[in-house]
């Protein structure tokens, strides 16, 4: 599958008043995923590999070593999200529900293949 | 109906005439820039932002401050003055080309009207040396940046100041190109520069720390740990960029200069103090 590269311009500081300029066919929602038969194991390595996920470069995880500081901690995953979907959804393309979000979207440029995202929702949905 | 029409022309020109300008110029976007960083870290005093996340770092200034005992781009800025002092083939010296130098750091970026074009420093430098009959040097390391640490060093102590001449549009269609292109997502990550170096500045990635934006362009080249050489200002847009996994522009081609000349710009009043040692 060819990977996309969309650019785009982002409103970062208001101060600057740079306009934002979104375009909605961007901000595309998820695909309905076959969520099931994730191995939450194999999402953890996922979870902590610089080439493949690399959530630990953001976000603290328990368990996880040198998190980063810019995400929130990956805990009580199933507190904050009404259903595995919806976290899928939010690891899918983040920007969806927040324009300004500068996690890359795993799902849609597909940084993780479909395998991989399964296994990286099964992982986090644990958290 | 007459009356409808003409109540909605009145509310749509009284809306027209209030509304605020979209845009801000160049020296508005350049102090709300300097506010951000100044709110963000306000006990980073302004002349220490030029040493980058060293300013925020307690630990990483440490180990700068350790290897600034002995600067790992002092050999850079030996070379380097040695290819200043040396004539070209023809008999002519860089200094023929830049009757004011070595120190003229802070005549670059800037606007060359006749040309309708950014010039920066190394650009400047090959135009020289091809004027003379020499080859010019590769954009990104080796011994371009051994003669920009020696212009580095001579011009340390001078301050940023860019000029966007009023008098000639494409000089701001320059820098407008240049922040667009800052504040562009790119790349498979979808990140800007403005996603680090600006909002996220402060946070880790990992365990390294975001620099901020301001102080960005006052300290190169750069001698990086990471490279274990010089390396130019070109040449970290290059590895930022495919770092996101996206193509980056040329070295010295329109768009690294016009991003060159924006992000300097944004650090007007920014002492120069290159050449500069990084992880």
């Amino acid at each position: 599958m060819k990977s996309r590269r969309p650019h785009r311009c982002g409103s970062i500081a208001l101060a600057l008043g740079v306009a934002a300029i979104t375009a909605s066919a961007w901000a595309a929602d998820p695909p309905k995923i076959d969520l099931s038969g994730g191995d939450a194991a194999k999402g953890k390595e996922l979870a902590m590999d610089r080439s493949k996920g690399n959530c630990i470069a953001c976000h603290m995880i328990p368990g996880g070593e040198s998190p980063g500081s810019i995400g929130p901690a990956l805990i009580a995953m199933q507190a904050r999200y009404p259903s595995k979907e919806a976290l899928a959804a939010q690891i899918w393309d983040a920007t969806v529900k927040n324009p300004d979000a500068v996690m890359p979207p795993f799902g849609k440029h597909e940084i993780l293949n479909h395998e991989e995202f399964v296994n990286v929702v099964e992982y986090i949905w644990s958290l | 109906m007459k009356k409808t029409i003409a109540t909605l022309a009145i509310a749509g020109m009284a809306c027209a005439l209030a509304s605020p300008l979209v845009f801000a110029g160049p020296q508005e976007d350049q102090e709300a820039f300097q506010a951000f960083f100044t709110e963000r870290f306000p006990k980073v005093p302004m002349d220490d932002f030029k040493n980058g996340s060293y300013a925020i770092d307690p630990v990483g200034r440490e180990n700068w401050e350790a290897i600034e005992e002995f600067p790992p781009y002092e050999t850079a800025v030996d070379n380097g003055k040695e290819m200043w002092d040396t004539p070209f083939a023809n008999g002519k010296t860089y200094k023929d080309c830049f009757p004011d130098g070595p120190a003229i750091g802070d005549k670059f970026p800037h606007w060359d009207k006749d040309r309708g074009m950014v010039v920066t420093l190394p650009l400047a430098i090959n135009e020289c040396r091809e004027a003379n009959g020499e080859k010019p040097l590769a954009y990104l390391k080796g011994p371009i940046a051994d003669l920009l640490a020696y212009i580095g060093m001579e011009s340390r102590g001078q301050i940023t100041n860019v000029v966007i001449p009023e008098d000639d549009p494409r000089a701001l269609a320059a820098y407008e190109k240049g922040k667009q292109i800052y504040f562009a997502r790119r790349g498979q990550f979808n990140f800007s520069c403005a996603s680090c170096h600006m909002g996220n500045s402060g946070s880790t990635l990992r365990t390294e720390v975001l620099s901020p934006a301001l102080g960005h362009t006052t300290h190169w080249p750069v001698y990086r740990s990471k490279w274990g050489e010089m390396g130019t200002l070109h040449r970290r847009y290059k590895g930022c960029m495919e770092q996101v996994r996206s193509k980056a522009y040329e070295p010295q081609g329109e768009e690294f200069r016009d991003l060159e000349f924006f992000m300097t710009y944004m650090n007007n009043g920014q002492e120069l103090n290159g050449p500069g040692a990084r992880k």
